[in-house]
């Protein structure tokens, strides 16, 4: 599809994300691929570099477009950006009030269903509409001619040809009705007749993997990413149900030779590792409400892309994109999944169409956990040689994973980037299953790795006798990572940490380390405008939409700051894709992306804001200044910070002084407006984020139940745009982590492939109980690459977590959990072979 | 979710005579809503008992303790009196579930709610104890199932309350159109090879109007432990209740029931036996605990319990002699 042609080659998560690929070089322009475009103006601009409280803080010289606002200093002298900024619209959402996609009620709106196959694999011989079609309510009802999501063959010829879509899993949707209540709807999908010829299937990775194990595909088989990131590389080989391996290394390429490095390496460590599927359970499901008109397509979605959901649906629809408009005004959670069309919002519009009325369409849990996604599974070999002084020679990772019918599974991220070794292989293979396509689900590829890699970094620590806080020192180059080792060792109480397994009663506490990794992504297509009206009021207007981040907020703050206003002065008008293009938000590129655009427009109003007022007023715009909702007037330049002749410094002190709006009302015409969007990265080598985070844990020795007790997360993302934020995503990431590191399991029933827990009940989230003490802490990272320096958190927030219980666990037990989720039953079994060994004390 | 007539009764009497044809009693409803949303019935009536007084009442008499089958779990779980002398009851119940469920469940409909196994709850799974012809648990995905008397179906027991209630023997009182009855809990619930389509002897016009629970004898101590994977909002993967009568340390009598273990609440006789007249100490604790488990026949993925349970058996031993 064409859509996922242009999506994967933007620089979003899809190339982190997995099998295979490459780390994307930071922020790829479009414009740097042509270099006879002409140049705009630059200047040259000293901007803040280097880790606020260490001694490599400093100031970097770059060259920035001309027309660009002078560098933000550090937030300590800001006064709105950097603040700790309640969410604007934390009352709206904790009163109701907040419109979600599942809210939205159009007047003569239908409800729908959908018709999903119970059989894993199946070919569909007829489909009978018409009880469904008298049923009482019923507007319309439509038959899936083509299914998105799942992997395509290659070559189509080598399978049958087929009436209707082939059933490749178990929830696959394959017909809907539209009806006047949601009840006439759901029971009118009862009465679909589907007439199925079931075909064998395997749903184990295991399974899949044998020679003579059902083929998901006749075929080699491809999958489109997203803009969220998701499928493998194309024209891949493959054998059966196994795709690849892709061989990679960091950056791409293998790095050296591995078996050169394992000759080298004095001490060699080696496990295997698996991690289960995960579905991204947002709190609200996938759902539009699409609205078809002779004009043009209007759909309300929960996304995390309005501008790739609008891309989609004038691909399948045929439409101008002019055409299309999504609008997305709060968002229930998304986690990477959210990013299309996809079958929801094709059904939802081909009803809409059909009826000639507005379609709801908001999925059910169980379809929610079967059909939009997941986090592949994996099964990691690992392999790591060193010197006895900690020196890495090699790194071997072979790994395999399941995303059901799609592709994507590696997990080689952090084998691949996060430390430096000189010989680097990683080999990883998807192997088809009949289960539900996986998507991209924060930090793609990413958890799943750290918790290989960052239990066999520990267990090298531990064998070459070197703490793994002082290991890590030795090989891991990230400036930042260093300051948040020393942070957080410090904040946990490192120095406490005992010998693995040293507690003697049946409940054990340790202590463990995990480090993440993730990487700068930048999406070009950010832009805003912000407006400023006679009355003093000021909006800023940007299709980017609010996942949960609060970039609604940092908005706010951005355009405050430049304006000398607060935050709350500020009207964000945010998730439509009526206002500028505003990025997708996957690969943790939102704040990083839109804030610079955001601050570029905010600059740029002001301007012809001072200069309408200086004349208004008799005066020059660089006498004016603006803060605290005032506008000084002084009779000089203020900022002339340098002082008289005499070396002495001077405040000058303004003549008058009048309010934003009195100033406001000055201007000659009734609204002001400046639109800008954002340059390129001013600085484009590779950039990473990251963060280390610390667990203690109490394991029952007796009953296998592992308490996560505190956490302390110490993490970087560029300037901390708004603390309060950044953090509640680093506790969001770490409860996420320890839900995947502890309970959730998407667990399909082996003879017949359904899923037994396709519900929040048996598909375990960690809850209240579960929710250990977190403690947060940022480190400002400058390293003047844009207006505003932002980078993301979302994504590293939620990486290292399993990782560093799962280290816990050891230092607590002595024992290895290598498989996710730890329940009871496998911290019994570890324990049970250990003691086998003589291994645990009790 | 089909559609049904709704009734409000206001008397016991009422509510029978509108049990015929496809009518369900709703309590609290949380069982009951679960049950009709995914289609496992399609009951033409619901007959709310709700608003029926007097069938909310915790009392205590010369026989013991007296509870209204509308005693919500959050009420057991705080009442002075349940708390004092049946701690085990007031644990289970305030262990159950989430805080917003114990506000609505009753405990009527927390003995008489259906099992949880997850081919039982899902409509596309016609087992056994739906007139099928399989379990698929058996050789299917059994981690959360029955260690005991799991040969023909390997449902586990949902009910918290039934554990203490049936360690201190306590005993329902059912009404029904031709009167009432005094049923033993013990004989109340019936295993998959007495009647695999149903957990209890409870007939379709029979409301549970009353829960006796029998006079404690002196120096008797009960305690409960649920053991989950997690603590809110989830189930055990085993629970036990253990009621003992003590003369200083030694235990005059044992009473033992593991929840999540059986399609009953499964009574540990041997358990029981072996602490009889001996020292309650870590030594036999921890032998009651082992002979806890035996005869169990565990399935291919839920060995583990065998461990859990015999951890939190003999710590629930144990706590009493301490207490
Ligand atoms: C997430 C979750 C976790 C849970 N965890 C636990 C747990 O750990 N332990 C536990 O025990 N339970 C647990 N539950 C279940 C919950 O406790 C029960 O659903 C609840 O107790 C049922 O009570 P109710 O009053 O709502 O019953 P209802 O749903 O109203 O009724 C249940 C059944 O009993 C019948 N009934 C009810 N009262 C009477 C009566 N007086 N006479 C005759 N028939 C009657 C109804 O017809 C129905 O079939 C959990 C539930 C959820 C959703």
């Amino acid at each position: 599809m064409a859509l996922q042609q242009s999506q994967q080659q933007k620089p979003s998560a899809a190339e982190a994300k997995t099998a295979n690929t490459s780390i994307p070089n930071a922020a790829r322009n479009p414009s740097n691929d042509e270099p006879n475009k002409k140049r705009n103006a630059t200047r040259r601009e000293v901007l803040p570099a280097g880790i606020v409280g260490t001694e490599g803080m400093n100031t970097v010289e770059r060259e920035i477009p001309a027309d660009e606002p002078p560098a933000l200093k550090v937030n300590s002298s800001l006064a709105v950006i950097g603040r700790s900024t309640p969410r604007l619209d934390g009352r709206l959402k904790v009163t109701g009030k907040a419109r979600y996609t599942a809210d939205v009620r159009l007047p003569g709106m239908l409800f729908a269903q959908v018709v999903t196959s119970r059989y894993p694999h199946a070919r569909i011989r007829s489909i009978d509409t018409s009880l469904a079609e008298r049923a009482p309510g019923v507007r319309a009802v439509y038959v899936l001619d083509r299914v998105l999501g799942n992997a395509e063959l290659r070559d189509k010829s080598k399978e049958l040809p087929a009436k209707f879509p082939i059933v490749r899993f178990a929830g696959q949707p394959i017909a809907a009705v539209a009806a006047t209540t949601q009840a006439e709807a759901d029971d009118a999908a009862r009465l679909f007749k589907v007439e199925y010829e079931p075909l064998p299937f395997v749903v184990d990775e295991d399974e899949a993997r044998k020679k003579d194990a059902p083929l998901v595909f006749p075929g080699a088989a491809d999958q489109g990413g997203t803009a969220g990131g998701g499928g493998g590389p194309q024209g891949v080989t493959q054998e059966g149900n196994v795709r690849g391996p892709v061989k990679s290394g960091p950056r791409g390429r293998p790095a050296g030779d591995i078996n050169r490095g394992f000759a080298e390496a004095e001490v060699t460590v080696e496990g295997e590792f698996r991690t289960q599927v995960q579905t991204h359970s947002a709190l609200e499901t996938h759902g539009v409400v699409a609205d078809w008109k002779e004009d043009g397509l209007t759909v309300y979605a929960s996304t995390q892309g309005t501008s790739s959901v609008r891309d989609e649906f004038a691909a399948i629809f045929k439409l101008k994109k002019s055409q299309v408009r999504v609008v997305t005004e709060f968002m229930g959670g998304g986690f990477g999944a959210k990013f299309g069309a996809g079958n929801v919002g094709v059904i939802a519009a081909q009803l809409s169409k059909k009826a000639g009325a507005p379609v709801r369409l908001m999925l059910t849990r169980k379809d929610e956990h079967l059909s939009v996604g997941n986090r592949p599974s994996s099964i990691q070999k690992l392999r790591v040689g060193a010197k006895r002084d900690g020196t890495l020679t090699a790194i071997h990772l072979f790994s395999y994973g399941t995303a059901g019918t799609g592709t994507g599974a590696g997990a080689g991220g952090p084998a691949q980037n996060m430390y430096k070794c000189p010989n680097i292989l990683t080999e990883e293979a998807d192997v088809f299953t009949h289960a539900g396509p996986a998507a991209a689900f924060r930090a793609p590829g990413h958890p799943q790795g750290c918790f290989a890699l960052e239990q066999t970094i520990d267990e090298l620590a531990e064998k070459l006798g070197i703490d793994p806080v002082a290991l890590r020192d030795r090989i891991d180059e990230s400036p930042a990572r260093r300051e948040e080792r020393r942070l957080g060792a410090e904040r946990i109480g490192w120095s406490r940490r005992r010998r693995a397994g040293s507690d003697t009663g049946p409940v054990k506490r340790g202590l463990g380390v995990a480090q993440s990794i993730w990487y700068r992504f930048v999406n070009m297509d950010s832009a805003c405008e912000v407006r400023v009206t006679q009355d003093g009021s000021v909006e800023i207007l940007s299709g980017v939409q609010d996942i949960g981040g609060g970039i609604r907020t940092v908005l706010a703050q951005v355009v405050a700051e430049e304006l000398g206003l607060k935050a709350s002065d500020i009207t964000v008008r945010i998730g439509d894709t009526a206002y500028p293009a505003g990025p997708a938000s996957g690969g943790s590129v939102t704040t990083g992306s839109i804030t610079p655009a955001a601050r570029n427009a905010a600059f740029k109003v002001k301007q012809q804001f001072l200069e309408e007022v200086a004349s208004a007023l008799g005066t020059m715009p660089e006498y004016l200044k603006l803060g605290g909702g005032q506008v000084a007037v002084f009779d000089r330049n203020p900022n002339w910070s340098d002082g008289d002749r005499q070396g002495r410094s001077y405040k000058a002190a303004p003549i008058k002084s009048l309010s934003f709006r009195q100033a406001a009302s000055r201007l000659k015409t009734e609204q002001i407006a400046a639109r800008a969007s954002r340059s390129d990265d001013y600085e484009k080598s590779r950039a990473t984020y990251g963060g280390v985070q610390f667990a203690e844990v109490a394991v029952d020795t007796e009953t296998g139940v592992i308490k996560v007790e505190r956490v302390v997360a110490v993490h970087d993302c560029g300037r901390p745009m708004n603390p309060l934020t950044v953090e509640s995503q680093i506790n969001g990431g770490v409860l996420q982590g320890i839900s995947y590191a502890l309970y959730e399991d998407r667990i399909l029933d082996r003879n017949t492939g359904l899923m037994v827990n396709p519900n929040l009940e048996q598909y375990k989230i960690v809850g209240s109980r579960e929710t250990p003490r977190i403690e947060a802490i940022l480190i400002e990272e400058y390293t003047g690459r844009s207006s505003t320096d932002a980078g993301g958190i979302g994504e590293p927030a939620t990486i290292p977590t399993a990782a560093a219980v799962a280290n816990a666990v050891y230092n607590a037990t002595g024992v290895r959990v290598r498989e996710m989720p730890m329940t009871p039953a496998r911290v019994l079994a570890a324990l049970q072979s250990a003691r086998g060994k003589g291994g645990v004390r009790s | 979710m089909n559609r049904f007539e709704w009734t409000d009764a206001a008397t016991v009497h009422e509510a029978i005579s509108q049990l015929n044809g496809r009518a369900v009693v709703k309590a609290g409803g949380v069982d009951l809503l679960d049950r009709l949303k995914e289609g496992l019935e399609a009951p033409q009536r619901l007959v709310n008992i709700r608003n029926i007084r007097g069938l909310d009442r915790i009392e205590e008499g010369k026989d013991g303790l007296r509870i209204g089958p509308l005693v919500t779990l959050a009420r057991l779980s705080e009442d002075k009196l349940v708390l004092e002398r049946y701690t085990a009851l007031a644990q289970a119940a305030g262990r159950a579930a989430t805080p917003q469920i114990r506000n609505m469940a009753t405990a009527g409909g927390n003995l008489l709610q259906r099992p949880r196994c997850w081919y039982f709850r899902q409509e596309e799974f016609h087992c056994r104890r739906k007139g099928g012809e399989r379990c698929f648990a058996l050789d299917g995905e059994n981690q959360y199932h029955a260690i005991f008397d799991n040969q023909l179906c390997a449902i586990v027991h949902p009910s918290a309350l039934a554990v203490p209630l049936m360690a201190f023997g306590a005993r329902v009182v059912l009404t029904g159109s031709k009167g009432a009855r005094e049923v033993e809990l013990e004989r109340f619930f019936v295993t998959p090879e007495q009647d695999i389509m149903r957990e209890n002897i409870i007939a379709p016009d029979e409301l549970i109007t009353e829960i006796k629970v029998p006079r404690l004898q002196p120096a008797t101590r009960s305690f409960y432990i649920k053991q989950g994977e997690k603590e809110s909002f989830d189930w055990p993967v085993a629970d036990v209740c253990a009621v003992l009568q003590t003369k200083g340390n030694v235990c005059l009598k044992a009473s033992i029931v593991l929840g999540a273990a059986a399609p009953v609440p499964w009574r540990a006789s041997k358990a029981e036996a072996s602490l009889a007249g001996k020292v309650i100490n870590e030594q036999s604790a921890r032998e009651a605990a082992r002979l806890s488990m035996e005869g169990a026949t565990p399935l291919a993925q839920n060995r583990y319990k065998l461990a859990v349970f015999e951890a939190i058996v003999r710590r629930a031993i144990l706590r009493q002699a301490s207490s």
